[in-house]
């Protein structure tokens, strides 16, 4: 089971969710594996505070010219949609940071003369906390290729029975690097009309990526109903409410566990958890029948 | 001689504007007969790589010189392949900026004043505008 | 004419209630949201659209059914993944591939290997963005469709636009709600500004990511002061972030406490300061002068 926890903005628990989710599991005695895909502000390290075995360096392709051969014909300038080569003067300039790999230059490139070198852009670590597996990226500052150290953390999943992936916030191409092929996705809000709003952009996400999905509230006793009106109209199950609790904020302050400071909270989880597997349960079965219907 | 001025507007009675990339005009001016050419920077809109189009224009246009506010490193690159010197932190009317070029009174950098905005997906101006609102000579009414 | 740009390194720390409260205090001013990503001002500030025009990201590929010969070449070069044969309602595979607009890049590497010239390559509108009229004056703001990377061009437009209606009437102040994070967008939120404002929380992860904010204001040399919301949540770590800060050259700009006005205001559709006159106001409106202080 791949759980991806996904929110349409920053700040709504999103990371709280996924640490204390991870370590509830692995205390009943599961199999974690916790991929921190936030790689421009990974925060999940601040509380499961793991130990790092390993780290590794992520790297993209960018095109190389080989002088000898190049004419300098200005093809490679003219195929690039990125402006991330120039030729001036019948010399190529490539621009490391605003190419996107697409390979264009290499393949149109009438004299053979381009090959692909590695580049770095971030790195990845791995580690131990508690029983869990855990797996994050940093990216490099002011680079473009999130996805690219996404990817690499995703790579990391074992074959553990549950992988969390912590995404990034919003509905841009990190976060559907993140997503995109998640058993299931919880998409966690806050009931305001903030919360509201950006809750509506990340399920038309989960629905155009064609992701199961549901909804955790956080602070789900701060605002107003619309949240709750909203998915029972949409018919969107609400898996998990964490209420507006002083002492979980200041938990969270001090990078401390919910779960460690306040125990109370970990059957709060574990039912979040039952529900999801659930759910997941019942909508691949119900696939199951439909595909069973159109075939007979 | 042929230099490049950024400039908000299609006349030399117009601000220098700070940004390379994104200018909405670049001036192109004979400096001994002050004969000018306004062209609309074709770039000022494009997805990524402004700068870098825009330094390409300039080679192409065989200017010698640029002047402008603000310049990237990318477009310095360009210009320093090509053989085109930069003068940055140019500020006020464009004729004066001219005029103070040819008094010598300004001085080439030989490369860019602003960190990249490479790898945003593109969007922003190269430079954008570093140290607009903090320099003198612009209309602040404070 | 002064521009102020609000961001926060994290989300979720208040920005766009602080800025709501801004609006209510400020003279003459123009807003303009430039989290685009998730745009929420407008829910507090009520605007009246008065003119919209279309955004586009950039170009994207669309295979021409007609034309198509379902070579693969397409499939063959694209490195994103991006091209397939969907499967349709019927259970069949459709006889030409399509391509995914979430995962194409733009590269144009499939419109060029194309042998039947069976692709088109047109700028794809991706969003839209609006000049309005509040009762603080006017607004820009935009609406920008999931997985479009290209979100620092729609900013840029959004300022550009602001710039323009500041400069034509007149106009003291221009109060910019940024992007969080510190990639792409933020950028383009705030170079050039006059100062900016971050609105950080006592946290070990807002600590965190508000040097890493500091960072990229102090590389674009703007003036930048720094206020902790919520910050009795922590008061030790409130002194250690300030304390971090001034050695960054960010001076603090006050501290608001927490307070679940902050909230209620929003599920009013108002700001803060209009809201109560209670305590939090008062913080916010001390951190309003501390701005203007700032601009000089």
């Amino acid at each position: 089971m791949k759980l991806a926890i996904a929110s349409g903005k920053g700040g709504t628990g999103k990371t709280t969710i996924a640490t204390n989710l991870a370590l509830t599991l692995d205390d009943k005695g599961m199999e974690v594996q916790l991929l921190d895909c936030d790689v421009e502000e990974p925060n999940c390290h601040i509380f499961l505070k793991p130990k790092i075995e390993s780290t590794a360096p992520v790297t993209v392709l960018i095109p190389k010219v080989i002088e000898e051969k190049c004419t300098g014909c200005g093809v490679c300038a003219e195929v690039c949609e990125y402006s991330a080569i120039a030729v001036i003067k019948g010399k190529v300039l490539i621009f490391p940071e605003l190419c996107h790999g697409c390979g264009a230059c290499k393949l149109f490139c009438p004299e053979n003369a381009f090959i692909e070198v590695p580049r770095e852009v971030g790195i990845i670590e791995e580690g131990k906390a508690s029983g869990i597996s855990f797996t994050h990226g940093f990216l490099n500052i002011g680079e473009l290729m999130s996805p690219a150290v996404i990817d690499e953390v995703k790579k990391a999943a074992g074959d553990k029975e549950i992988v969390i992936l912590d995404s990034p916030p919003g509905t841009s191409c990190p976060v559907i690097a993140a997503v995109k092929d998640a058993d299931f996705v919880l998409l966690v809000t806050e009931p305001t009309p903030f919360g509201l709003n950006d809750l509506e952009l990340a399920v038309g996400m989960a629905r155009e990526l064609k992701l199961p999905f549901a909804v955790a509230i956080n602070r789900s006793d701060v605002g107003n109903e619309d949240v709750k009106e909203y998915c029972r109209r949409e018919k969107i199950e609400i898996v998990l409410e964490i209420p507006n609790d002083r002492r979980i904020a200041e938990a969270y302050s001090r990078g401390e566990m919910v779960i460690h400071a306040l125990p109370e909270y970990q059957k709060t989880f574990e039912t979040c958890w039952e529900k999801i597997i659930d759910l997941h349960q019942n909508m691949m079965q119900a696939e199951q029948q439909e595909k069973t219907a159109t075939e007979s | 001689m042929k230099i490049a001025i950024t400039a908000t507007g299609p006349s030399l009675d117009d601000q220098v504007e700070a940004r390379f990339g994104r200018t909405p005009y670049y001036l192109f001016i004979d400096t001994e007969t002050m004969e000018f050419e306004a062209i609309q920077n074709p770039n000022v809109a494009a997805g990524g790589g402004a700068g870098i189009q825009s330094a390409q224009l300039m080679a192409d246009n065989d200017v010698k010189y640029v002047l402008t506010g603000n310049c990237g490193p990318n477009a310095s690159r360009v210009f320093g392949s090509a053989g085109v010197k930069l003068i940055v932190g140019v500020t006020g009317i464009a004729r004066q900026a001219v005029e103070k070029f040819k008094a010598g009174a300004l001085v080439v950098s030989g490369q860019a004043n602003v960190a990249s905005h490479f790898g945003m997906g593109g969007g922003q101006g190269m430079g954008g505008g570093g140290g607009r609102g903090m320099g003198a000579g612009r209309n602040r009414r404070s | 004419m002064k521009e102020i740009v609000v961001i926060s390194g994290k989300g979720g720390t208040g920005k766009t209630s602080i800025v709501a409260a801004f609006a209510a205090l400020a003279g003459k001013k123009v807003l303009a949201d430039c989290d685009v990503d998730a745009a929420d001002l407008h829910l507090v500030l009520n605007p009246r659209i008065e003119h919209r025009e279309d955004f586009s990201g950039g170009k994207k590929s669309k295979v021409l059914e007609d034309k198509c010969i379902a070579c693969n070449r397409c499939i063959e070069e694209c490195r994103f993944d991006a091209i397939h044969y969907p499967v349709l309602g019927n259970g069949k595979t459709a006889d030409t591939p399509w391509i995914n607009p979430i995962f194409c890049e733009g590269c144009g590497v499939c419109v060029r290997v194309c042998p039947a010239d069976a692709i088109s390559f047109e700028p794809a509108v991706n969003g839209e963005w609006y000049t309005s009229s509040t009762n603080y004056g006017p607004m820009i703001h935009a609406r920008l469709g999931m997985a479009e990377g290209n979100s620092g061009k729609l900013v840029t437009q959004i300022r550009q636009k602001a710039r323009d209606i500041a400069g034509r009437d007149d106009i003291d102040y221009i109060i910019i709600d940024g992007s969080p994070g510190i990639g792409c967008p933020v950028i383009a939120s705030i170079t050039g500004a006059d100062l900016v404002l971050v609105v950080t929380e006592p946290t070990l992860s807002g600590q965190h990511d508000l040097l890493r904010v500091a960072q990229l204001t102090s590389h674009f040399r703007i003036p930048t002061i720094v206020c902790v919301n919520k910050w009795d949540l922590n008061p030790d770590l409130t002194e250690q972030i300030e304390g971090e800060a001034k050695e960054h050259g960010v001076k603090p700009a006050g501290r608001i406490r927490y307070d679940n006005a902050i909230t209620e205001a929003q599920i009013m559709k108002t700001s803060v300061v209009e809201y109560t006159g209670g305590a939090v106001s008062g913080d916010i409106k001390a951190v309003w002068q501390n701005v203007l202080y700032a601009l000089g």
